[in-house]
């Protein structure tokens, strides 16, 4: 058996493989665990022992996005025949559709929310570190410090200090108001990232644009912003993430016409108690964005990280 | 094409001094080659005219305008950069076109084709064109950087050591075609360089910077032939100037310190004996490595000498330049 000092063994192959794998399952397992009770009856969901094997059924998903009503005997004999799957679904409990849930309002609004800070974050964090890394800023060092700091402490720490304020500025439940404020926190995050990414792009690239007759603002979004597209990827998904799962502002600013997705989510209640194939339902739909946005951006993610990172 | 003027400019970062008062006119048509060590004050020279960075004090005029108040695009200039100077995320081809498209030219479709084409070939990368700049090799890129610069027709181009990441071959073409060019097109030519051969051919004049101060401004025989300093005369010569105290020879006027001997200024065969250290054949030239009273001196012989190390050659000066002990000319 050879030696060498830079590839491992076959022993440490498969510990590191191992390794992976165990830790990959460990994380995984809660989330299959939430996509298989969303596809459960609502006995098999809190069924004891658990059950690995059921019998699948989209009756979570109907009751999550609808409400159900009991009606008389007499009646539930006289209705016609159902006209639709979900509604036999709903039927074979016993049960008559009265109208659609609020999860579908609620999920819009954790998009608009979510989308919308994400990218007003996305500008204002690229114009600000776009000045802190090419302009002489005074007490440039002190802002990027204080800008830093709103990010020592956790952010419901000001929870009061906020609700008071949005009660007083009408901002109490509405969908700017929670674009504002998810905005304001993400933005220190995503100014020092930002300003990491365009340290990296050589100022040369908008020196030459300007001597070839561009504007420093056409230099700008022509050479620096698609340079920097990694990294503002990069820094949109973590903004993203954090706005997407939010809860205990949510739970506090929000109760109606704002509302996002997961301070509604635990609420949902079934017939006689907590209808958990729903809330499993609809966990698992909340996760579909964030999913797909990250895997689209992947590629970005991982060069992003490291990219801003390595100093040269 | 224009007259850029210098007029007492001087720039300074933070304690230190970049440019020191300096004034100079390059005129319409000429080809100026800046020289002097790193942090001399050549790039910052070229960052002046360019309008990337602006003097504390002086004036600086294109065409007889100033243009202290104006930003590089308005200034119509075209530089090239020593590095770092292609857009990475176009293609070569986009890269050549970016400034025909600038808002400030707007140039017809057809024209920047035909521009774009025929610079290409110029500069030897046509088969290039539809490539990423970033798959280009670090020679090919510094083409495409010139080419950015040749696809325009502004005022003045600017230079800074744009051949220095070259291989030799590569370097001489390219020498040859920057001064068929500016000849042609009666460019006027600012560029900065560290290599004297690129000095010496394509320079109508040569200006030496020293500490962010122009010592010497003149055509390149004037520079070689009738240096102001040690320093200046240092600039020009391969081998460099061999400079000894003056008392080395006999018959040094009386405010000598020191005498500087270029290789044609040491006349062998005749006068004090030296020792030959070493013999190197470059091929073209042959240089003797000397040994005279303690001091070493380089010089060039016959291609095909006969001389070996520990020979003995009799030498003396021939038309020296004489230095004062600040190390400035005695006429």
């Amino acid at each position: 058996m050879s030696f060498s000092p830079t590839e491992p063994s076959r022993r440490q192959k498969w510990v590191a493989g191992t390794l992976v794998v165990v830790y990959a399952l460990v994380t995984i397992l809660p989330l299959v665990w939430i996509i298989a009770t969303g596809f459960k009856s609502p006995s098999d969901a809190i069924a004891y022992p658990p059950k690995v094997v059921f019998e699948p059924t989209l009756e979570g998903y109907v009751n999550l996005f609808t409400t159900r009503t009991r009606v008389s005997e007499e009646d539930f004999a006289a209705l016609p025949p159902p006209s639709s799957w979900y509604e036999q679904i709903v039927r074979d409990s016993g049960l008559v559709i009265a109208g659609p849930s609020r999860y579908g309002a609620r999920f819009a609004n954790s998009l608009i929310i979510g989308f919308g800070s994400t990218f007003l974050c996305m500008i204002l964090g690229t114009a600000a570190a776009y000045a802190f890394s090419r302009f002489r800023v005074p007490i440039k060092d002190d802002l990027l410090f204080f800008i830093l700091s709103t990010r020592m402490m956790p952010p419901i720490a000001v929870a009061i200090p906020i609700f008071l304020m949005f009660k007083n500025l009408g901002l109490n439940d509405t969908h700017a108001g929670m674009i504002l404020l998810y905005t304001a926190v993400n933005l220190s995050l995503s100014v020092w990232l930002l300003k990491g990414f365009i340290d990296e792009i050589p100022v040369e690239y908008e020196e030459a644009a300007l001597i070839d007759g561009y504007t420093r603002f056409q230099a700008f979004y022509k050479v620096v912003l698609p340079q920097a597209a990694t990294g503002i990827a990069s820094t949109a998904i973590f903004c993203l993430i954090f706005a997407w799962n939010e809860y205990a502002f949510a739970v506090l600013l929000t109760s109606g016409t704002a509302q996002t997705a997961p301070p509604f989510i635990p609420t949902i209640l079934g017939v006689g108690g907590q209808d958990w194939p729903a809330i499993a339902a609809g966990a698992t739909l909340f996760l579909l964005p964030v999913m797909v946005f990250t895997i689209l951006l992947r590629k970005h993610l991982l060069r992003g990280i490291t990219f801003g990172a390595v100093r040269k | 094409m224009a007259e850029v003027s210098l007029r007492g400019v001087s720039k300074s970062f933070g304690a230190d001094n970049a440019l020191d008062d300096v004034s100079m006119t390059i005129p319409h048509g000429s080809f100026v080659v800046l020289l002097g060590p790193t942090g001399a004050g050549k790039t910052t020279t070229l960052r002046m005219v360019s309008g990337l960075d602006r003097p504390d004090s002086g004036d600086i005029s294109i065409g007889g305008r100033s243009v202290i108040a104006l930003t590089p695009a308005q200034r119509n200039v075209a530089m090239v950069f020593q590095q770092y100077s292609l857009y990475p995320h176009l293609s070569v081809r986009e890269n050549l076109e970016f400034p025909l498209k600038s808002p400030i030219l707007k140039t017809p479709r057809a024209e920047i084709d035909r521009k774009v084409g025929e610079v290409a070939e110029i500069l030897q990368i046509s088969h290039k064109l539809d490539n990423k700049a970033t798959e280009l090799s670090g020679g090919e890129m510094q083409r495409v950087s010139i080419g950015r610069a040749l696809v325009r027709n502004p005022a003045v181009y600017l230079m800074d050591e744009p051949l220095s990441s070259l291989d030799a071959k590569l370097r001489a073409d390219l020498r040859i075609e920057l001064k068929n060019i500016q000849a042609n097109s009666g460019a006027t030519l600012l560029y900065v360089t560290h290599d004297q051969i690129e000095a010496m051919t394509m320079a109508t004049h040569v200006g030496v910077l020293d500490h962010g101060r122009l010592v010497q401004f003149g055509s390149p025989r004037e520079i070689y032939e009738d240096p102001v300093s040690i320093y200046a005369a240092s600039r020009l010569g391969q081998p460099r100037i061999n400079i000894l105290p003056a008392d080395c020879f006999g018959g040094a006027p009386k405010a000598a310190a020191f005498i500087g001997l270029r290789p044609e200024q040491i006349q062998q065969g005749e006068g004090e004996e030296s020792f030959v250290k070493r013999v190197e054949h470059l091929g073209d030239q042959t240089r003797l490595h000397l040994s005279f009273k303690t001091h070493d001196l380089i010089t060039v012989t016959d291609p095909h000498t006969q001389l070996d190390s520990g020979d003995i050659v009799r030498i003396t000066p021939r038309n020296p330049f004489y230095f004062d002990d600040s190390g400035a000319r005695l006429v």
